[in-house]
């Protein structure tokens, strides 16, 4: 492999024009976000941060902004704690019945989304939860339970359980020793998790369709009505600035997993 | 063990097992047991067109998918280090980024007007705009686009597990490189390819954004049919009896995957 063969020359070509279908797309939002033209023309015939500034002057998308931050942090604080307890009774405990509720946990990323957000409105419709913040946060602590079980499991594999052991054998007790030994060694995996369900929940769309309304519309619900209406820069601003926040919180994320590692 | 589970696993069922439960329930159940959804599904043409055209796509997603991928987790494995690490970020970088973003990103380059209709049209190519979205087309891209980390990453992992004396073993004992690479190698990467396409076709054929969004109204995928049913025309027992057959679908194709592959290979990747 040392040579330019034609064989490498090929493979190199291929793989970047795939790499260019990947990342172009996500890069073309930024450009367009700052043009000064009404309408989508490419290259924009002018730079402003006219879109930029009509989003936050629209008080529709700051509500669905600060819900859709609401939702992600509730999300992130009643789902990391859940996650971390099942991902440590997982790696602990020997019964067989674990890897079930292993599989259980799981099921948010095997169901589709969509099955699982007309089932969500059944129920909700029952007992008054649809267009509620509860109804958000508790939808989304479900979606985003497996990322920080995945998270927080692989953590612990290079977690040696006989450091526990000792803790508990010098006296401390099994709650103690965990917060005390296990807690800290795990921490970038948990901390990771955490970032992967605010991402999540960041990005929900589907469910909140069905189940959210009123005044309690996050960002997504309400940049896909605007997306089926009409493409409104407006919306390439929104998509900037969420991208950079997701990119942003998953480099935070995966130095800290690197760090566990 | 069982009392920290219980908080995770309780939501789980509130939300994701007893509304599913309640689904199938609803699917079959209308003031007496009926398979009268179940048939509709079979016989009305709309549903079953539905149900073919999902197939088809999902199939097509994944074919492309494949085709697309596997070259990129082959180089980003053969590369140094610092450069398959940098491929694999590329990768996993619109990975990260919402499918709302992808979507309205496709919107702008595939539209009438969008980025590329007014490049092609000065580089006089075309006269009038090509139809590249709001169609079949339209989403196969898209969706491609999305699920092709979904290909790529399994791929690498498998690719990485192939020893690399195994082809200096080959081109010792007499193959090309290319007969190395078809006997040797390709051979020993199928389960991450297999492992890459069930993901893709799974999650494909639950897709509802993409097609909405860049179908146009005319790509009917099976997660339209749901949620048309329950917002336009208030079927709950349809759209209940569409899920069921969707849910079914996907878990069977994975039953059968993990006959040949560990499932944990599988779903670990997201």
């Amino acid at each position: 492999m040392k040579t330019f063969s034609p064989a490498r020359m090929a493979l190199i070509a291929a793989c970047s024009l795939v790499l260019v279908f990947l990342i172009l797309p996500v890069l073309i939002i930024v450009p367009i976000s700052f043009s000064g033209a009404r309408f989508l023309t490419f290259p924009p015939p002018s730079l402003s941060l006219r879109w930029y500034q009509q989003y936050f002057s629209n008080p529709a998308w700051m509500q669905a902004t600060q819900v859709t931050l609401i939702v992600a942090a509730f999300t992130v604080l009643i789902a990391t704690p859940l996650g971390v307890a099942a991902a440590y009774a997982i790696s602990q405990s020997k019964l067989r019945i674990m890897r079930v509720i292993h599989m259980a946990l799981l099921l948010p990323l095997v169901v589709p989304i969509i099955i699982t957000a007309v089932g969500i409105f059944f129920v909700y419709a029952r007992v008054g939860l649809v267009a509620t913040l509860p109804g958000l946060v508790l939808a989304n602590v479900m979606l985003g339970l497996p990322y920080v079980v995945i998270s927080v499991l692989a953590g612990l594999q290079s977690f040696d359980p006989a450091q526990e052991m000792v803790a508990r054998s010098l006296g401390m007790n099994r709650l103690r020793s965990f917060f005390v030994v296990t807690l800290p060694q795990i921490k970038s995996s948990v901390v990771a998790g955490g970032i992967f369900a605010f991402i999540s929940a960041m990005d929900e769309t589907i469910v909140a369709l069905f189940i959210s309304g009123g005044r309690y519309q996050p960002l997504t619900k309400r940049m896909f009505t605007a997306l089926r209406d009409e493409i409104d820069p407006t919306i390439a601003a929104i998509s900037t600035l969420m991208t950079a926040a997701s990119l942003m919180l998953v480099l935070l994320a995966s130095g800290r997993q690197r760090r566990n590692a | 063990m069982l009392a920290l589970v219980s908080p995770a696993l309780l939501v789980i069922g509130l939300l994701i097992v007893l509304p599913v439960g309640w689904l199938a329930w609803q699917s079959i159940y209308h003031d007496g047991f009926t398979l009268e959804h179940y048939r509709r599904i079979l016989t009305e043409e709309i549903y079953w067109r539905s149900f073919a055209l999902t197939f088809e796509i999902s199939l097509f997603a994944t074919v492309i998918a494949l085709l697309l991928g596997y070259p990129v987790a082959y180089a980003a494995n053969a590369a140094q280090k610092g450069w398959g690490i940098f491929i694999l970020a590329l990768v996993v970088l619109p990975f990260w980024t919402s499918v709302l973003v992808r979507a309205y990103a496709w919107l702008a380059l595939l539209q009438r007007t969008g980025v590329i209709n007014q490049f092609l049209r000065y580089l006089d190519v075309i006269d009038t705009p090509l139809a590249l979205v709001h169609n079949t087309f339209g989403t196969v891209v898209a969706t491609v686009h999305i699920l092709l980390p979904f290909m790529v990453l399994p791929l690498y992992a498998a690719m990485q597990k192939i020893p690399r004396d195994l082809m200096q073993a080959g081109a010792s004992l007499g193959a090309n490189p290319a007969h190395a690479f078809f006997r040797i190698f390709l051979p020993l990467s199928l389960p991450g390819a297999l492992a890459g396409s069930t993901m893709v076709f799974v999650l494909c054929l639950g897709f509802y954004i993409t097609p909405e969004l860049l179908g146009g109204g005319r790509t009917v995928m099976v997660s339209m049919l749901v949620s048309r049913n329950v917002e336009l025309y208030n079927q709950f027992g349809a759209a209940s009896a569409v899920a069921v057959v969707l849910l079914v679908s996907v878990l069977l194709i994975f039953f059968i995957a993990s006959r040949f592959i560990s499932l944990d290979r599988v779903l670990g990747q997201k």
